[in-house]
């Protein structure tokens, strides 16, 4: 168990309480009631049907493959799928809400309680809980700054199908929280449920924040809107707590209300409090019949889910042997955990290849600023590398010269080996002599090592190397220096 | 009336395919009709003629007597989104809004040969059973009181510039929208045959919605055989209204002539209401008897909670219509009535907008689904609905039909209508209760009040039971 996280006030700790709710943008061709594109970047009001823009007589047919994604999500987060569901309206007017009211789903979501593990930092792991996830539409888009006097609206965005996913208030630190949301990031992307990308804006989250005394009764909360990286999550909850506790300290009370994060001021303002509350008038869209899921269609999606990360990443431990932390990077994302599938196809030592990946290949993609689907080495290409290694042609050391060669070239490692003649010597003879070189070169030091001075005996490995231009084998060339110096 | 404009839509077809008379004389015939009738009546609100008479044309040139309404003209309710054609729900918030796209049961009616020859006026938003809420003026009933020496009384609504039409032979039959009696009681007040069918029955698609999960469209025509011929080009499966029903469309004339031989017919005794016209209450003895004489048996049934339907169906019908008309906000189509915010452009538009019984219905819907009103209200009127349902399915295990007045009285005069709304909503209480439980409902005219106009009689069937009420409504319409 880690240490609870803590906030000092001048009172004493202070503990905190949230809950999240993210809006997943689901992955489908077209939106969750009509068939316009949901393709992201068109011209505005350019994926509009008449159905989004809320025409006289138009009506919502619920599309298909959006309540699959909303029932693999539901799996994937080891929830109850409801077999019945009901579309409710929210109702309330805004210019970029064509029909008064949004399709939404109110008392009987798609999908009930379920749960995900996060990692917290000394390793342990805490259990967060779902409260539900439902189906509703996104709505278009208002522009203030393009005209003195008038807004324009954008509808390309209103009815693309979103998945609303609510946590119970499990989390306690902001650390949990950014947690909570790259977990759940890496299980909608697993998925394919959602690109889980939160600068295009298809994965955003409100934050409930609420501080208390430990063990004191719950605090009340306040509902940060649409906060859109998972750094101004952490800021915006590290502001909010900090707010609600002065609050508290001077003797006032916390007013519910919800409030908008500036990530340029790095703090939250109010926006509307509890009194100013909509009131939806939800009531069950009278235009949609319930939605009826057959148990049959549930176990048929259930029986072809894809493994998730945190499957994949024992699977990598187990399998493969990897280190436990490059099997979180490497399995966390669908691609990168296919590469190195791939990579670890027939290889000797799956586990330096692993460590290979993670180290020098991420180093040279992020240096690059690009993902592992533009990897300037391919799969065989680095497990060719890392054989070298593993069947001792040459050492880690010269290997990171060889990496070096093929991102500029389309080489296989032992092509530039041979060609750069950087094969690894063992040949005892060849490495006496340059011992016994090195040794007559070196007399003082000599003496000083038989007086006691081990240490200087990395000093000769290292000028063996260097006389050998790094070729010589690290394992041989220190057994024969101990015989040597004897 | 010309001899083209009193033909049945039946005999129309025969007359078409037997080539006695062209589409172009049929439809001429009828474009005269309203010329001449239409100032008076006020039925229509927009008069397609060019468009008519072309279509006429091209079915002239390239018959095809096959088709269920070869070439005949029809009126469309202007709740039917038609595309090109202005589309106003005789509201002036729609402006001049002329849809893009053409409803499903107007395409299905085009594709069976019929020709709209214009857009039929009604209530505002179909809220209404007078035909008095429009913004386009009152609709005129046809039909005279022996003691009226001008035309002056109500067509009944919200259907009604459809039941005006049909009745003054503007057009061989039209469309109709029945919410809570829409299509029924305006039949009634004009004398015609209306049908709304089994919820579900016609696409809602492309029709100005006023409150979903109640509306439904339905033929008026003068004859119980026309509402068949025209129900079967309506009605259809559409995949683009997901309370559409995926079965299958009967021939629904084939049920005309059948023998209602042993067929039980209940009358239920909650619809024995004080204060309905004796002259009701006498042309429904009537028509069971009637009945009866055919071969039926008729008997006396229960529907327990029949009290409930009117106040539940004002709670039900306002809330989907308060939600379903905040679309009309001026920001994408119709009128727009700027200011400088926008909540102002809302409020100026809708004010200037909305009639004053559209407002009413916005406002109770609003007050209904508001948070600490909506268990006591919505929630309760849904339980309530469900038993209304319940009534009718439990009736339906002793009985084939129901035989009801259509309404509580004759057509009013125009001005003389109740004052107060909630008496005004009473006109509906024989039909909202078939409304609340998705059944099918037949009216067709049962007799005379004693000034001579005429009074509507109503059968109402199980779900997906039309054939059977078309069966029976033909034998009283023999018979009556």
């Amino acid at each position: 168990m880690s240490t609870p996280y803590r906030i000092k006030g001048r009172t004493g700790d202070w503990e905190l309480v949230m809950g999240l709710e993210v809006h997943a943008q689901v992955i489908s061709q077209s939106k969750l009631f009509s068939g316009a594109s949901t393709l992201f970047g068109a011209e505005p009001n350019a994926n509009v049907s008449f159905v989004d823009a809320g025409f006289p007589g138009m009506l919502p047919v619920i599309n298909g493959v959006c309540v699959e994604q909303a029932i693999k999500t539901g799996l994937g987060l080891n929830a109850v799928i409801n077999t019945t569901s009901i579309f409710d309206r929210k109702n309330y007017f805004y210019a970029d809400l064509p029909s008064g009211y949004q399709i939404s789903q109110y008392q009987q979501p798609i999908v009930g309680e379920g749960w995900l593990d996060i990692e917290l930092e000394d390793g342990s792991t805490k259990r967060i809980g779902i409260e539900r996830l439902h189906l509703e539409q996104d709505a278009g888009k208002s522009i203030h700054d393009q005209h003195p006097t008038k807004s324009y609206v954008d509808l390309n965005r209103a009815g693309v199908a979103l998945m609303e996913i609510v946590s119970k208030p499990d989390l306690s630190a902001p650390f949990e929280a950014a947690a909570y949301i790259k977990k759940l990031r890496g299980i909608l992307r697993a998925l394919g449920t959602c690109d889980g990308n939160m600068e295009e804006g298809n994965l955003r989250c409100d934050v409930n924040v609420s501080v208390r005394k430990p063990g004191a009764p719950l605090g009340t909360r306040c509902e940060i809107k649409n906060v859109n990286s998972v750094r101004f999550v952490v800021q915006a909850i590290e502001f909010e707590a900090a707010r609600q506790i002065e609050i508290l300290e001077d003797g006032g009370t916390i007013r519910q209300e919800t409030r908008l994060y500036d990530s340029a001021k790095g703090e939250t303002r109010s926006m509307r409090g509890k009194e100013n509350a909509h009131d939806y008038r939800y009531f069950p869209d009278p235009d949609l019949l319930p939605l009826m899921i057959p148990q049959a269609q549930i176990d048929r999606i259930r029986a072809a889910m894809p493994e998730l990360p945190e499957a994949r990443r024992k699977r990598f431990v187990t399998q493969y042997g990897v280190a436990p932390q490059d099997a979180l990077l490497l399995a966390e994302e669908n691609d990168i955990a296919a590469y190195f599938e791939e990579a670890a196809k027939g290889a000797t030592d799956a586990k330096l290849l692993a460590s290979w990946a993670v180290g020098e290949l991420f180093a040279a993609l992020n240096k690059a600023g690009t993902g592992i689907e533009n990897s300037p080495l391919s799969p065989a290409r680095l497990r060719g590398l890392v054989e070298l290694i593993s069947n001792g042609t040459i050492s880690g050391r010269i290997a990171k010269d060889v990496f070096a060669l093929m991102l500029e070239s389309q080489d296989e490692a032992a092509a530039i080996v041979e060609a750069k003649g950087l094969r690894q010597v063992s040949d005892t003879g060849a490495l006496e002599k340059a011992i016994a070189e090195v040794l007559a070169a070196n007399p003082d030091k000599v003496t000083e090592y038989k007086s006691g001075k081990d240490k200087l005996f990395g000093f000769f490995v290292g000028a063996v190397m260097k006389a050998t231009g790094g070729k010589a084998n690290p394992g041989v060339v220190n057994d024969l220096l101990k015989k040597a110096l004897g | 009336m010309s001899e083209l404009t009193a033909l049945s839509l039946t005999a129309a077809a025969a007359g078409i395919r037997a080539k006695k008379f062209s589409s172009v004389e049929l439809v001429d015939a009828h474009l005269s009709a309203i010329t001449a009738q239409n100032p008076a009546l006020n039925a229509f609100i927009t008069v397609t003629a060019e468009a008519a008479q072309q279509a006429a044309k091209a079915y002239d040139a390239k018959p095809t007597p096959d088709a269920l309404l070869p070439g005949l003209p029809i009126g469309m309710k202007d709740l039917f989104c038609t595309k090109g054609v202005r589309t106003t729900a005789a509201s002036k918030i729609l402006g001049n809004f002329i849809p893009p796209y053409e409803s499903t049961v107007s395409a299905n009616l085009a594709a069976a040969g019929a020709i709209t020859v214009g857009k039929l006026n009604l209530d505002e938003f179909a809220m209404g059973s007078a035909n008095i809420t429009s913004a386009y003026g009152a609709v005129k009933n046809p039909l005279k009181a022996n003691d009226d020496t001008a035309l002056c009384r109500v067509p009944g609504g919200s259907s009604g510039g459809s039941a005006s039409a049909v009745k003054a032979g503007l057009c061989l039959a039209a469309t109709g929208t029945d919410t809570g009696g829409s299509i029924r009681q305006p039949a009634a007040f004009c004398g015609i045959v209306g049908l709304k069918p089994t919820y579900g029955r016609c696409s809602r698609w492309g029709i100005i919605a006023f409150a979903s999960s109640l509306d439904q469209a339905g033929p008026m025509t003068r004859t119980v055989t026309d509402a068949a011929l025209m129900l079967r080009a309506m009605a259809g499966f559409d995949p683009k209204d997901s309370t559409s029903v995926d079965t299958p469309v009967p021939d629904y004339t084939a049920a005309i002539g059948q023998s209602i031989k042993g067929k039980r017919i209940g009358l239920p005794k909650e619809y024995r209401l004080d204060g309905t016209a004796p002259a009701v209450l006498a042309m429904w003895d009537k028509a069971a008897q009637a009945l009866r004489e055919a071969g039926a048996e008729v008997v006396e049934v229960s529907l327990p909670h029949t009290a409930y339907a009117l106040p539940t169906y004002y709670i039900i019908a306002p809330a989907e219509a308060s939600s379903n008309l905040a679309r009309y906000d001026g920001v994408r189509f119709g009128a727009r009535v700027d200011g400088d915010t926008l909540d102002h452009l809302y409020e100026n538009t809708r004010a200037a907008g909305f009639g004053a019984e559209v407002q009413r219905r916005i406002l109770i819907g609003t007050y209904v689904l508001s948070a600490g009103y909506y268990d006591a209200y919505y929630l309760k009127a849904q339980k309530v609905r469900a038993l209304i349902a319940r009534d009718f399915s439990e009736a339906f295990k002793s009985v084939d039909a129901l035989l009801t007045p259509t309404a509580p009285t004759e057509a009013f005069r125009l001005g003389e209508e109740p004052k107060d709304p909630v008496a005004m909503y009473l006109n509906d209480v024989f039909t909202i209760p078939a409304s609340l439980a998705g059944v099918p409902a037949l009216a067709l005219p049962g007799g005379y009040a004693d000034n001579g106009l005429p009074l509507g009689v109503q059968l109402i069937g199980n779900h997906w039971q039309e054939e059977t009420l078309l069966s029976i409504g033909a034998v009283l319409e023999q018979a009556l």
